[in-house]
């Protein structure tokens, strides 16, 4: 068995937690492991606990794993939450001045949680403080390896000539990481270059923290640990080490993605920060190009300039959550009716309405799928991971232009806060096809018509500006120039010209972008967006541990509905198992719409958190062995 | 398309208005866009020969400055109802004046939702009870000329539909403006509207021989409505000072205020020293003017090529690990 180690850090919101990952990710990656991290955090700015968990292996990973081999802890919240999730073999490295805490101190532990905690240390006959807590670490056959982090900070003062850092408790997460990659006798250099990197633009600041890791570092080689060493493994060429919202973000500046109005929600907006941060954007052999971000007062408007950009010929975009798209769903209509090509990039969280506004879910499917009254053609389309999103994007906005309509790129918050290394983008493997997108018009006898009868449902577009080229939209029923009607005969020729677009997209979409097969076996699971990373993992474990071959098919085109194409792929499935994170398998809804076949067993995950492979290998197993329900609910993570 | 406005509707006037404007400012048509909202207004686009965007209620500001924002070489125009801008879409209006794009919003202002057969708008009065209402109004009416003062609108005027002349000069002026601007008209609506009816702002009610010195002016014009630059008002923000801006816009707000037998038309409030929303954008991506998101090259080789133009190697460095 080689290198898997999932590590996690934790502490109140604002303590670092993130940078410490950050590092940690980085070393890893750097030294040629797989990486695949996840943040988790309250929608809180300061105090609430917040914790990264970070798997490392030498062999592809993409994602989670129930239980955690390392742990680093300079708060007493981090134990409770997570020292009864430590692996047989793990080490909990926590500051010892933490050990007069009991449940009762720490403000932020909420009743819920606590009491199951406490009720499960009562009954184990052990105390409700952060030693008895630990003793159900090493009941699960964890080393316990209390550190003083005041001890670390006071021999940094010493060796700073500060005496002022004895207090500077801010520094604990550095302290925590390099203690951490000391104990697993990670390589010092990588440690040095990744600080040297995150604190690129305050050298100082670095310099600082290079010594205390250099402190810390040496403090964890003394300890005696199973677990490691993170050696290195061998380097993929040309490895990135990317947040979640990079792949969308990169895949926009690439395919010309030009516009992209937005209104703040978690966990969207990262992603046109990002864009707005690298605004200014390198053209070959022409001038230089920018993408224009513009902050708006509400979702509404960021649709409806987006859709605005969208008819003055700009690729445009808007990104939000659910809440978000909620409010959007008005002008997806229009720019349905209007044959307005726009991309709404979809990241969900879980509902409904606020919901757990920084925690995961995959609820928004079925929502994606009707969202707008009326009949409309749309396509939702999903991405699994990262690497996926950066591709999609591009497709998404060509399929936006080739087919003149709303398309709604589906994505999540376990990607939105996922850290992982991915091969480097390619993006000679991006192209750009605009459609019968209009450079000019030639004059003609009547004047363009903007909706002129097409075979194929989709009639040359010209955009504002362009001489010969006037039109008019609106969201009335329209006749071929866009003035409203409401003859019966031209509203029937009009919605048969659209809605003929969705039965065009299942024939010319290439079949692999429509689904992803990863084989099919008597046993299958079906899955769409992020389900696919734990799917992946769970089935190749699965094979590996039990000698048991299990199929995947990840749907990407989720509307139209490849309903035809995945009953097919699927024929040879006796048992579908239908794998997602809500609780009614929304997937599942369509399959029984399209397929008249409802999957034999629903793996649902609906409590925020990310499915772990771990969890859904035990879930396939007693489908698999035949000791399972129709309904398989994971709870796996705090 | 035919017009299906009602006979004697104000909407005529504006469209006049708005047609002889255009006309006047020999606006190429291709480069010209009407976006309009919902109601009998939100028709206002597909009666003038330029681009016409008939959009959302209430939404109708997005849509233009998204696309003004896209193209900046584009002459913008936004057409609403009072319902509509002063109503469901007051978010989006008071947004849309912090950011002072550069283009011009016409609110056709009549009291009434008059598509939907006469409920009360906006900017309906207190305890006024027009024809199709069950019982008077019970909300205070907004104040649509102290709304766009307040919110950052940097050209702000009032005109009347049955003054096309006036009207007319007002556009060219909104329309030249650097900046967002805002022109309120005053619409009657003979069909719901049966109080401020053209009658009502022609002065009857006021006679030589009534009441206080406000009826008897508008009994000696033959109206209830005054020009302000018949006046000695000055609504021109000189220079860059808070002393002069603050008196300008008090100014502006004390003037909105007035009501009844005397109604302010023109130009309430005028700042082009303030920079347009493009100008700020440009602080950050020099080269906006020249090549905004509509005009840039996305693919090549040539113009139908598919292969990405954008270099993005030197992120992607940064994220090789």
């Amino acid at each position: 068995m080689g290198t898997d180690v999932s590590w996690l850090i934790g502490g109140p919101q604002g303590s670092g937690v993130e940078s410490a990952a950050n590092i940690f990710s980085r070393v890893c990656a750097s030294v040629g492991y797989s990486v695949y991290g996840k943040r988790e955090f309250y929608s809180n700015i300061k105090g609430e606990h917040s914790y990264f968990a970070v798997r490392v292996a030498d062999r592809i990973i993409r994602s989670n794993v129930s239980g955690v081999t390392v742990m680093v802890s300079y708060d007493a919240e981090t134990i409770f939450r997570h020292a009864i999730d430590m692996a047989q073999g793990g080490d909990v490295l926590y500051d010892s001045a933490l050990d007069d805490v009991s449940t009762g101190d720490v403000r932020t532990l909420d009743g819920p949680f606590r009491a199951r905690l406490e009720e499960r240390l009562s009954s184990a006959g052990r105390p409700c403080t952060v030693p008895g807590a630990l003793a159900e670490a090493a009941a699960a056959g964890a080393s316990v390896v209390p550190v003083q982090f005041g001890a670390l900070l006071e021999r940094l003062a010493e060796e700073a000539g500060n005496p002022r850092l004895k207090g500077m408790k801010r520094m604990f997460n550095v302290l925590g990481v390099s203690l951490s990659l000391g104990l697993m006798r990670a390589p010092r250099g990588p440690l040095e270059d990744a600080i040297g990197a995150i604190f690129a633009k305050k050298p100082q600041v670095a310099e600082l923290n290079k010594l205390a890791a250099r402190i810390a570092y040496g403090r964890g080689e003394e300890i005696d640990s199973p677990c490691g060493p993170l050696a290195g493994a061998e380097k993929a060429t040309r490895t990135m080490l990317v947040q979640g919202h990079q792949g969308t973000a990169i895949g926009k500046m690439v395919c010309g993605c030009r516009m992209q109005p937005y209104y703040p929600i978690t966990p969207a907006s990262d992603e046109s920060v990002y864009l707005e941060s690298n605004q200014i954007l390198s053209v070959r052999g022409h001038r230089p190009g920018s993408s224009l971000v513009v902050q708006t007062e509400d979702e509404i408007c960021a649709i409806g300039m987006a859709i605005g950009g969208a008819l003055a010929g700009a690729r445009s975009a808007t990104c939000t959550s659910g809440p978000g798209f909620s409010l959007m769903a008005e002008m997806l209509g229009w720019a349905g009716i209007n044959e307005v090509p726009l991309v709404v990039t979809l990241y969900q969280r879980s509902g409904p309405s606020t919901g757990l506004p920084t925690r995961h879910g995959q609820d928004d499917l079925l929502f994606a799928v009707h969202a707008g009254h009326g009949e409309f053609p749309r396509m939702v389309y999903a991405s699994g991971d990262v690497e996926e999103s950066f591709y999609d994007t591009g497709r998404c906005f060509n399929y936006a232009e080739k087919y003149q309509l709303p398309v709604i790129h589906m994505m999540d918050k376990l990607i939105a806060s996922s850290v992982t290394t991915c091969p480097r983008f390619d993006p000679s493997r991006v192209s750009v096809r605009r459609g019968k997108l209009l450079r000019e018009v030639p004059p003609t006898e009547g004047g363009y018509r903007r909706f002129a009868r097409a075979e194929d449902g989709v009639s040359p577009r010209s955009v504002l500006g362009l001489e010969n080229g006037i039109f008019w939209n609106t969201g009335d029923e329209s006749d071929e120039r866009g003035h409203i009607t409401e003859d019966p005969v031209v509203r029937a020729e009009m919605m048969d010209k659209r809605l003929m677009k969705e039965g065009r997209i299942l024939e010319e979409v290439p079949k692999e972008e429509q689904v992803a097969s990863y084989g099919v076996r008597g046993h299958t699971v079906v899955c769409w967006g992020s389900a696919k990373g734990p799917a992946l993992d769970a089935i190749s474990m699965l094979k590996e541990e039990d000698g048991v071959d299990v199929g995947l098919v990840q749907v990407k085109l989720l509307w139209p509905f490849p309903a035809a194409l995945l009953g097919s792929l699927l024929e040879d499935a006796s048992v579908i198992i239908d794998v997602e994170a809500n609780q009614t398998g929304q997937l599942g809804a369509l399959m029984r719409q399209g397929l008249g076949r409802d999957p034999d067993h629903y793996i649902s995950k609906y409590t925020g958190r990310a499915i772990t492979c771990t969890e859904l290998l035990g879930a396939l197993r007693r489908i698999v062995s035949g000791k399972a329900g129709k309904r398989e609910v994971l709870v796996h993570g705090a | 398309m035919h017009n299906d406005w009602c006979p004697g509707c104000g909407d005529f006037g504006i469209v006049s208005a708005m047609q002889m404007a255009l006309a006047e400012m020999g606006l190429p048509r291709h480069r010209t866009v009407l976006f309009s909202g919902i109601g009998c207004s939100g028709k206002t686009s597909h009666f003038v020969n330029v681009y016409g965007i008939h959009t959302l209620h209430g939404r109708v500001l997005t849509f233009a400055q998204g696309a003004k924002l896209a193209n900046p070489g584009l002459t913008v125009l936004a057409a609403g109802g009072d319902g509509d801008g002063l109503g469901i879409g007051a978010g989006h209006f008071v947004a849309a004046g912090r950011r002072n794009v550069d283009m011009t919003y016409i609110i056709f202002d009549n009291g009434v939702y008059g598509l939907t057969k006469g409920q009360a708008s906006p900017t309906l009065k207190l305890g006024e009870k027009t024809k199709s209402l069950p019982s008077p109004n019970t909300n205070y009416a907004v104040n649509p000329i102290g709304l766009a003062v307040a919110s950052g609108f940097t050209f702000v005027a009032r005109g009347y539909a049955y003054d096309v002349r006036h009207l007319k000069d007002l556009i060219v002026a909104a329309v030249r403006h650097r900046g967002l601007a805002f022109l309120d008209v005053l619409q009657p609506c003979p069909t719901y509207n049966d109080i401020n009816t053209r009658d009502w702002y022609a002065g009857a009610g006021c006679g030589p021989e009534q009441g206080g010195e406000g009826e008897r002016e508008a009994a000696a014009r033959h109206s209830r409505i005054y020009k302000l630059e018949d006046t000695d008002y000055d609504p021109e923000v000189h220079f860059s000072e808070e002393s002069e801006v603050n008196a300008r816009l008090s100014q502006a707000l004390v003037k909105s205020l007035e009501w009844g037998d005397r109604i302010p038309t023109g130009v309430f409030y005028r700042n082009e020293i303030i920079t347009p929303y493009e100008g700020r954008i440009t602080d950050a991506i020099p080269n906006y003017a020249e090549n905004p998101p509509a005009a840039q090259r996305i693919a090549g080789p040539g113009l139908t090529g598919t292969e990405p133009s954008t270099d993005v190697s030197a992120l992607l460095d940064s994220l090789e690990i």
